[in-house]
This record gives structure tokens, sequence and C-alpha cells, in this order.
């Protein structure tokens, strides 16, 4: 987690960030990339990596902030290696969304909100996944999971490792 | 090709992407060469009117009317936007993922006839963050179609020119309500706006700005190469077209499925969906995602149109309903439908940050059975007081709609949550 603490904004991520501000219209339009451009290199957004980039950007952090607290996928505090995205949402819900949120508790001890002590995994509430035709469904690190069964998602972690 | 499917016709069965050539080859992009060439854009804009194409977002809104709002050549503020709402969050919902993902370049297409329409200088498609495959199908597709001179300037040889960017946002249902939309864009927490002034005429940036949803765009080809007589013949209803029909939850093969608007509830359920799963009963469903009110049995011969959902004390919505069978309790259900506004709720406006975390807190008191009967009557009080009316946006009226109608139907399974101080599906 130490990247995350740091408090200058490194080259890749400057250059990185520089890169959407000269493709948006305005400069404002590219806060929120900017957030996840953070997250992408951190995997969270510290007070220190905020208050960095609102230097960068020449805002006031609270600016940042404001973004950082309204959009659901910035993390504002630690995550582990691999964030487990449960959707929670009505169709999920109803086929089994408890029972794999039960077997993650009983399996790897965390509920929503909650990492790993090995920092391996984070899991979160997601609402609707868009794929209701295959619930319930799970978004872990970019890939969408379909059709769970608690099984099948014990088989899928392996490969987050 | 004058498919009777045309937002699907042409996908491949594979579930990959159509690329450009074979959407050029089966007839993709004719409708583009033909308006630069034969129409004016007041000539497109009348033909969607004259077609009768409703918005399919969610909200039903004539497009054509729509894009008429925005004052025509020299009246608008440069530059003039459209932006496409691919922020797909309601709950259910799951068809605008598969046009894109399924037929980029019909959606493209769809983009820059209705830009041209409007005169749009930029047009922005406003993906939401989860759907990582489709936007790099569309980034891919936008590459595509900027190659072959598609986008950017001159379109085509023609005076007209448009350019396109592709947003990914980071997650929050509010980011679907047109203005809220707006201050995303801007780089703003994504509250809704003031209307008036509305966004034809004051928008992003305080430019004339259309925002217009995933499958009303992809509706749009069609009707401009085939003309609006051939839309209504796609359907016996007066709303005329094909729509995305889906349905979810404890059916035999949950799916999605484009069909004629006004298919009876029945078909869309029984024939295509397989029915119920065996030893599963049917007690309602929500027609048009989450926030559309429950319909029950004595409603599947209701025709998925506009006016015949409406009448039947529901709304079309997006066209994916969500079944609940004698297995799941109702008010579990309409639990978790209230959770999620409750947290999605941006907290611009009184009656809908506290008026549904109020109503989340009763639900879940019922379905831990330390409901009170006096209790029912306040969730009824917030049906009427988060309507249509009392709030900012369209948000809360829209969660209540549920809440409202499981009231009314199932309020049997509300008392007996009280009376036997316990939820009856939980064990």
């Amino acid at each position: 987690m130490e990247e995350a603490r740091a408090t200058a904004l490194s080259a890749v991520e400057a250059r990185e960030i520089d890169a959407a501000l000269a493709h948006a219209e305005r400069p404002a339009a590219a806060y929120l990339d900017a957030l996840k451009i953070l997250q992408q290199h951190r995997r969270w957004v510290s007070d220190e990596a905020l208050a960095a980039l609102a230097a960068h950007l020449g805002v006031a952090p609270e600016r940042l902030e404001s973004l950082a607290t309204f959009y659901n996928l910035i993390f504002r505090r630690p995550v582990g290696r691999h964030v487990i995205l449960l959707c929670d949402s009505v169709t999920c819900w109803m086929l089994g969304e408890e029972k794999l949120r039960d077997h993650l508790r009983a399996q790897l001890g965390i509920g929503f909100g909650e990492t790993t002590a090995d920092g391996r995994f984070t899991l979160l509430p997601v609402p609707c996944l868009g794929a209701c035709d295959h619930a319930p469904a799970a978004w872990i690190d970019g890939d969408l999971h379909t059709d769970l069964t608690e099984t099948k998602l014990e088989r899928i972690l392996e490969a987050y490792a | 090709m004058r498919s009777d499917r045309p937002l699907t016709g042409a996908m491949r069965p594979d579930g990959q992407p159509l690329g450009l050539a074979a959407y050029e080859a089966a007839g993709g992009y004719a409708a583009l060469r033909q308006a630069l060439t034969e129409m004016r854009p007041a000539d497109l804009i009348e033909r969607v009117k004259a077609s009768g194409l409703r918005g399919r977002g969610g909200a039903g809104f004539p497009t054509g009317m729509k894009w008429s709002f925005v004052p025509p050549g020299d009246a608008a503020r440069r530059p003039v936007y459209l932006l496409v709402n691919a922020d797909e969050l309601e709950p259910g919902t799951f068809k605008d993922r598969y046009l894109i993902e399924g037929n980029p370049h019909l959606l493209l297409e769809g983009v820059i006839l209705a830009a041209y329409a409007i005169q749009a200088d930029i047009a922005y498609i406003f993906i939401r963050r989860a759907y990582q495959r489709g936007a790099a199908i569309l980034a891919r597709a936008i590459e595509e179609a900027r190659d072959a001179g598609l986008l950017g300037e001159r379109i085509l040889g023609s005076a007209y020119g448009l350019r396109l960017h592709l947003h990914a946002s980071a997650g929050r249902y509010m980011c679907g309500e047109e203005t809220a939309l707006t201050n995303a864009l801007e780089g703003q927490r994504a509250t809704p706006r003031t209307k008036p002034p509305f966004p034809p005429v004051v928008g992003l940036w305080g430019r004339p700005t259309i925002v217009n949803n995933v499958e009303t765009l992809c509706n749009v080809p069609g009707i401009v190469r085939h003309g609006a007589p051939w839309f209504h013949n796609l359907s016996p209803s007066p709303d005329g077209g094909t729509k995305l029909f889906g349905v979810s939850g404890r059916v035999k093969r949950p799916g999605l499925w484009e069909l004629p608007m006004g298919i009876p509830i029945r078909e869309v359920l029984e024939t295509h969906a397989g029915g119920m799963r065996d030893g599963v009963r049917f007690r309602g469903l929500l027609p048009g995602g989450a926030s559309t009110d429950f319909l029950v049995a004595e409603h599947l011969d209701v025709k998925l149109d506009f006016a015949s959902v409406q009448a039947a004390g529901s709304r079309l919505g997006t066209g994916t309903m969500i079944v609940l069978d004698d297995q799941t309790c109702p008010v579990g259900m309409v639990h978790n439908l209230i959770r999620f506004f409750a947290q999605e709720s941006c907290g611009w406006c009184t009656p809908c940050r506290d008026g549904l975390p109020w109503c989340e807190a009763i639900l879940a008191a019922l379905e831990a059975g330390d409901g009170r009967e006096e209790e029912i009557a306040i969730l009824e009080d917030h049906c009427r007081l988060l309507g249509p009316g009392h709030t900012f946006c369209a948000l809360a009226p829209g969660a209540v709609e549920p809440l409202q109608s499981a009231l009314k139907h199932f309020r049997d399974d509300f008392t007996r949550h009280v009376r036997e101080k316990r939820c009856p599906w939980r064990s």
C-alpha cells in the first residue's frame, strides 16, 4: 500500500493525467479521469494522493473530493490486490446473491466493505451489472463473471492470486 | 436488408461485435450516405417525427420532437452537443449493453444521423464504467469509422463534420438522468439541474444539447433508410417499430429478444422466456426495470407498448421485465429495490435524500420481524410524498412505483410480516 501514500505524482501518472487534460474540452472534464488514473496505479486514492493531484491540477483538494466521494468506483479507502464487486441488485439478489455473500464470508472471512487479512481480496457491493439474464453476477478486476454458484465462484477466485 | 429485426438482425450468432465491413455488407451506413446527399437536417427531423419513435431509455419522449427543440441554424450557440446515454444502470436492464457489444456501428450510424439532424458539432458517448467490454468494442468501432471517413471533418465528402468522444463514467445511477449526466461530463457531481432552461437550449457548458439513449439511436438508421411507414408496419401498435424485450428471474430461459412493439406480455414470458421454471409460480413482474409498477397475473395479456402498459397502471420503462415468483418474498424484493434507490439518491433534494432511507429502514424492519402495522401507513405516505411534483428529478417518483404497487398487490404479504414477526420466506 506504500505507493498509495506517496505524496508526489509519479512521472507516469503525471504524463497520463496531462494526456487526459489535453484531450478534454475543458480541464474539469478530465478530473474524474485523473482520479481514475491515480487509482489504476495506486488501487485507491489516499488523502495524500488526492492532495498531490489537486496541486498538480491547481485546484482545491475539496474540488476533487466532491467527485471522489460521489462516484461509486473511486475508492477512498485501501482495497486489496483484487476487488470483488458482487452485484446486489434485484435479479441477482433473487437468484442467490446472499448465498454467495455468505459463502465468501465463510471462505474468506470478509463481508461487504472488508479486506482479507492477507490483503488479497476486498469485497464490495455493486449495482446491477447489466447481466440479469445470467444472474447472479460479479465483476472482479474488470472481468465479468456470470451464472455464479458457490462452487463456481470459489473456482474463479483461485485465478486471482 | 429490410429485416423485421432492424436492431439485432445483422448481429453475429457468436456474440462477437459486427465489424465495419460486415455492417456495410448488411446495408450499414447506407442511411447516412443517403441523408448526407439527399436530405436536409430538417427533413431528417421530420422523418423521425413521422415515425413516432419514442425514447427507449425509459421515459418515452418523442425523439423527433426533442431534436426539434434545438434552436435552428445560426440561432444556436456553438458548439451544439449530442450526448449518448449509455449509462445503463436501471436494475434488471441489459439491453443497451447487448446492442453496443453486438452491433457498435449501428449505434454510431444512429449517432452521426442524429448529430446531423440537430447539426451537432461534438458528440459524447457516456458509458458506464462496468461496461468495459462494450467501451473497448466502441473504441475500436470509432477508430474504424474515423479511418473510413465516417467521423471527423467532411464526413463522406459532405460539408458536415462531427467529433465523437467516448467517456467512461465511474459509476452512479444518477448519471442516467440527462441533466445529471451533463454535470458528470463537466466534471461535477452528477446532480440534476433546474429545468427550465431545458438542455436543447442550455445544456453542456451552456450550449444546446440533446441526450438520447442507445436503443433510441439504434432505431434511427432504419427509419431514415426505409421511411416512417416501414417503421409503423413493423408493429401492430400505434408506437410502431421493434423493441428489445428482456426477461430475468426464475423463468426457464432468461434473455433478450427484439420483438414488435405491442407484443403481449404473455407471449414474451411464455413463448420466448419459456415460462416459469418447474415448481415455481408466477406472482408478478416489473415490466420495464426497477422503477416501474408491478403488474400481476390479470395483466398478462397487456400489450407491451407505451399507452397499454400505462393504462394497466405501470410504465413500459426499459422493456426489460423482472419476474417475481412465489419463492421470493415481495417485501424482500421491494426492500432490495428501495435500498438501491436510497443508496443511489444523489442527496440533492430532501424528500429523496431522507425519504428513501426511511422507507428502506421500515422495509428492513419488516424483513427482520420488527415491523409494525402503522409503519405500513408511513410507507404509503412516502409513496405520495416522494411522487411526481415533490422532488427535483424523477429518481424518487420512480423508486416508489414498485413500492406503491407492491403495497396494493401484495398487501397481505406485508401484514403477514407484522403478524408473524418474521419474513415467512426465511426459515
